[in-house]
């Protein structure tokens, strides 16, 4: 029988949703780790059963978690993340250059191909990587010591990795993007990186078509063709059709093209999602009303779908990496607000509803999908 | 030793802690002897490479702010004896 499990993370704890293909009834499990921030919950393709978790704290640090049992159970594992060599400085907000310093892991990323395998994009900016199931981590330092990294430079909420995409048809390839330094490829499995940032404008910056310095909120990539990226940019959601070689905008007739989430439909390549935020000084949605932005086209041509959503008085965020897709048919998509809703659809976002209403702040979305 | 409430739970033990430590009896042997037990407070308590505390947190002996004393500073003998128990708080704060 087929079925999905979310995996939520939230500023106290992390939720396990799950239910049938049918996607309507669900059973509500957590909070686990509760009282903790969970930056990142996700499984991995290969054994669904095997999750790792992002637990932190102001107090306590990073503690990395793992279940082997499809998060009824969890272990802690590795949490010693250390940077390689002598870390060196970045652009600080005063324009000074300030040490790296190990905060956060803002986004764990199971293996394509094995479930002991798993990268963890860092806060401050780093990506590390684990062949022991999460018990010893190792930086990829090439990235960090690409040579742009003293220009890189915190944003608002912090100087991390938060995207990392991996390429199902060449392993040797990944995608990364950190605020604000922008998008990262490497095709060497990590070896060594090259900035992918042309055709991004960023008029918060001194030269707006720096090679980094882009605040790149998210990067999205549908399995079936993986050199084709999609970006949601500080402002501007933008789309590359030659692995991040160059970009070029598709906000279109958005309503504002400043917003945090993107994804692509499991089943579509060319359908894509957006949820459009005011601005950056405004983190809500336009006219209070909350709605999820489809194109079937890629880009420029977008329909606003809010059937089942708040239209009136609603002031949520939907953080970076709160929304995702299950590979049902039809399309499920889920994402979770700064309210503490879960909301999903199994009609590819014609229509919504609650999964849950009142769980603390979510800042992550994952989906696991079993036919 | 007395846990705060999120460090019992990722260890899972109760309020109390008992390890055995050899003499001298200080805070850096106490917290050795600690994470060697139970090693999912590695980092939790102080830092990996650099040893210090985590802003955050305050350890108290014998109703006495221990946290700015050398590592290697001798305990009370009552905490060395198990007598009184070595504290590590949490500071009141966040949302």
């Amino acid at each position: 029988m087929s079925g999905v499990r979310v995996l939520v993370g939230t500023r106290k704890g992390a939720f396990v949703l799950t239910s049938d293909g049918k996607r309507t009834n669900w059973d509500v499990s957590g909070p686990h780790f509760g009282g903790w921030e969970i930056y990142h919950v996700k499984g991995s393709p290969v054994d669904p059963n095997r999750i790792y978790a992002s637990q932190s704290s102001s107090w306590f640090g990073q503690v990395v978690q793992r279940s082997s049992d499809g998060g009824k159970t969890w272990e802690p594992v590795g949490n010693k993340f250390e940077y390689d060599g002598v870390p060196g400085t970045h652009q600080w907000y005063d324009g000074t250059q300030h040490p790296w310093e190990f905060k956060r892991v803002w986004h764990l990323e199971p293996s394509l191909t094995d479930a002991d395998t798993v990268y963890a994009g860092a806060e401050d900016a780093a990506l590390f990587k684990s062949l022991d199931g999460g018990q010893t981590w190792q930086e990829l330092s090439g990235l960090r010591g690409h040579g742009s990294g003293s220009r890189w430079a915190p944003g608002a909420g912090g100087m991390c990795l938060h995207t990392i995409l991996l390429d199902p048809a060449n392993h040797a390839r990944m995608f990364i993007a950190i605020s604000a330094a922008g998008a990262f490829r490497t095709s060497d499995a990590g070896k060594t990186w090259e900035p992918i940032n042309k055709g991004l404008r960023s008029q918060h910056i001194p030269d707006p078509t720096a090679e980094v310095g882009h605040c790149v909120h998210r990067i999205a990539m549908h399995p079936s063709r993986p050199d084709v990226l999609f970006m949601q940019k500080h402002w501007d959601v933008m789309r590359s059709d030659d692995g991040g070689d160059s970009w070029k905008e598709v906000s279109g007739n958005l309503p504002t093209d400043f917003g945090f989430v993107i994804d692509v439909n499991a089943n579509k390549p060319d359908t894509i999602y957006v949820v459009p935020i005011k601005s950056d000084s405004e983190h809500y949605p336009p006219d209070g009303r909350l709605r999820v932005y489809r194109s079937r086209m890629g880009g420029n041509e977008w329909e606003a779908l809010g059937n089942g959503l708040p239209q009136k008085d609603c002031y949520v965020n939907v953080l970076r990496d709160a929304m995702a897709v299950d590979s049902l048919d039809r399309c499920g998509v889920y994402f979770g607000t700064t309210g503490g809703q879960v909301y999903a659809s199994a009609d590819e976002g014609d229509n919504w509803a609650p999964i849950v209403r009142d769980l603390p702040p979510v800042v992550s979305v994952e989906v696991q999908t079993f036919t | 030793m007395e846990l705060p409430a999120h460090l019992r739970t990722l260890a899972g033990v109760g309020v109390e802690v008992a390890v055995n430590v050899e003499a001298p009896v200080t805070v850096r042997s106490v917290l050795d002897a600690l994470e060697a037990g139970y090693p999912a407070l590695r980092g939790t308590i102080r830092d990996y490479g650099t040893e210090q505390r985590r802003p955050f947190l305050r350890f108290f002996v014998c109703e006495q702010d221990w946290s700015h004393e050398r590592p290697d500073a001798p305990l009370p003998a009552a905490v060395a004896s198990g007598a009184e128990p070595f504290m590590i708080v949490g500071a009141i704060s966040g949302g």
